[in-house]
């Protein structure tokens, strides 16, 4: 295999509650992983073991307290992520790394389509384009197109979850961060999401998942890996 | 497009108040205090530093009296800072510090680069000029001459910021609060500044017309990028339109980060407390 597209090494995150007596909580110790393009390593473990602590350090959501997480970059070559300055994370968080959380966080207000396209109207994509692309996506996701210029905020679980899956996958990252991507969907939809993964692959985008669905999501992965 | 700065701020401090040798131990956030006990200095901004780049929304979050506003109308170039630079460069030209204008040149500046939207429509509106007036009035600052050039503009910005045109005659004081809000935006894009700065524009608002304020920007942002400070004590404010935030406390800078970093994984106590308290 050629080197990986992402390499974390002695990943430590800790959390140190000023609230609470400054308490400290360190959900990843020593966490040594990497993926590469066209791979999809899936990650297993009971809940509450830090699995998507982890993908929040890759992601910049959480800072990395130490180790390093390397990431071949198209735009700035091979980078530490945990390190990287903010505007080349919201860089890469535009047009190379995609995540997505276990529950849409919606802006209010905004349509659904506006909300899948938001992505591509970053990148400075013209509405007109971007939303093309955008209703493809959400004919794939099979969401009705009665829905597509409501609200997510009163869709169902399931509704909820296609457009959070169709908002990183839109911008084609090549690393794509998936915490329970199939939880809260029915038998069809997660078929349909399985399948979005693997055309996902076969352009190799590097895929990490969290999941608990060893049966579904589990045999489509390249690797598993379990967090314990 | 990394270092595409348009401003950058640095150690920009203004204090208000005479100054005695124990003003910087006995105020700041470890003391929870501006205003020095032994003199009455209030230090409002103490060493600033920023980086705004192009075509982004920074926030700044942070109670009231905690210096956003005095960092604010030194940007705007309005208070002149104790010390420290504003270094402004367009589309990636040579850095100019603003702290150097004359009274000439920094009114120009203002006028042409810079918008800026308050809290109270009566800051940033004349009153007693329409809708029209008010945005020729920044067009004429800006150096605009053509009548009829003035006019369409306005009309232009009215369509934009959800104005009905019809009112261009009308007065401020005809308008609703969240209408007003929006004259204030349409004169502050009046000139197609490269920076909007907004100074609690939504708080005193109900939570509907607040909405609608804060959607018409996230449109703005998204149609014409345009870059904007987002001054505001309400986190869910900034969470909801800046990528970064920075956290002020007693006149300094506390913290700063992605917004999403700041909201999942605050470091300083201040920002720990001001995320709980938000939830
Ligand atoms: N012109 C002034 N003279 C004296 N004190 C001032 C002046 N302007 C602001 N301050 C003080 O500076 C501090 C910071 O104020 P301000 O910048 O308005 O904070 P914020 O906008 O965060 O509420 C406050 O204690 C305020 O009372
Ligand atoms: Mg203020
Ligand atoms: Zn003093």
């Amino acid at each position: 295999m050629s080197h990986p597209l992402l390499e974390i090494r002695n990943l430590h995150k800790s959390f140190t509650l000023h609230l609470i007596d400054g308490r400290e909580i360190t959900p990843v110790r020593d966490v040594n992983l990497s993926v590469a393009a066209g791979e999809h390593l899936l990650i297993y473990g009971r809940s509450g073991m830090g699995k998507t602590s982890i993908l929040k350090c890759i992601y910049r959501t959480y800072l990395p307290t130490s180790g390093q997480i390397w990431f071949d970059s198209h735009q700035f070559g091979r980078i530490d992520l945990s390190r990287a300055a903010e505007s080349v994370i919201l860089s890469l968080r535009e047009r190379e790394i995609g995540f997505c959380s276990q529950f849409l966080r919606v802006l209010p207000r905004v349509s659904a389509l506006d909300t899948l396209c938001e992505p591509l109207y970053r990148q400075g994509m013209d509405r007109a384009t971007a939303q093309e692309i955008g209703r493809e996506w959400l004919q794939r996701l099979g969401i009705s197109p009665a829905l597509w210029q409501a609200s997510p905020l009163t869709f169902s679980g399931g509704e909820q979850q296609r457009i959070n899956l169709g908002r990183a996958f839109i911008a084609r990252p090549r690393l794509l961060l998936l915490d329970e991507p199939t939880a809260s969907l029915d038998e069809a939809t997660k078929q349909v999401v399985i399948a979005m993964i693997r055309a996902a692959q076969a352009e190799g985008t590097a895929i990490i998942s969290v999941s608990h669905d060893l049966a579904g999501l589990g045999a489509h992965a390249t690797r598993q890996w379990t967090f314990a | 497009m990394i270092d595409d700065w348009i401003l950058r701020v640095e150690q920009l401090s203004k204090h208000f108040g005479p100054t005695c040798p124990d003003c910087r131990r006995l105020t700041g956030p470890d003391t929870g205090r501006s205003q020095c006990p032994r003199c009455g200095t209030v230090w409002a901004c103490v060493e600033a530093n920023l980086q705004l780049n192009a075509g982004e929304v920074l926030g700044i979050v942070g109670e009231s009296g905690s210096g956003k506003s005095t960092l604010l109308q030194m940007i705007y170039l309005a208070l002149r800072p104790d010390s420290g630079h504003i270094w402004y460069r367009d589309n990636g030209g040579p850095p100019r510090d603003l702290t150097t204008l004359d009274r000439y040149e920094a009114r120009l500046f203002r006028n042409t680069k810079l918008g800026i939207v308050y809290q109270r429509p009566e800051l940033g509106l004349n009153m007693r000029f329409s809708v029209g007036g008010n945005v020729a009035e920044k067009l004429l600052l800006a150096e605009w001459r053509h009548f009829g050039r003035i006019r369409a503009r306005t009309a232009e910005l009215m369509v934009k910021t959800e104005l009905p045109p019809e009112r261009i005659d009308d007065e401020p004081p005809t308008f609703s609060g969240g209408m007003l809000q929006r004259v204030q935006i349409a004169k502050a894009l009046a000139s197609r500044p490269s920076l909007l700065l907004l100074d609690e524009i939504t708080s005193g608002l109900d939570v509907s017309v607040q909405a609608r304020v804060l959607d018409l920007l996230r449109r703005i942002q998204w149609e014409d990028r345009i870059t904007m400070l987002l001054v505001s004590h309400d986190l869910g404010v900034v969470r909801q339109l800046a990528r970064r935030t920075i956290v002020m406390k007693n006149g300094h800078i506390v913290e700063a980060g992605l917004t999403d970093q700041i909201l999942e994984d605050p470091q300083h106590p201040y920002t720990q407390l001001l995320v709980s308290s938000a939830l």
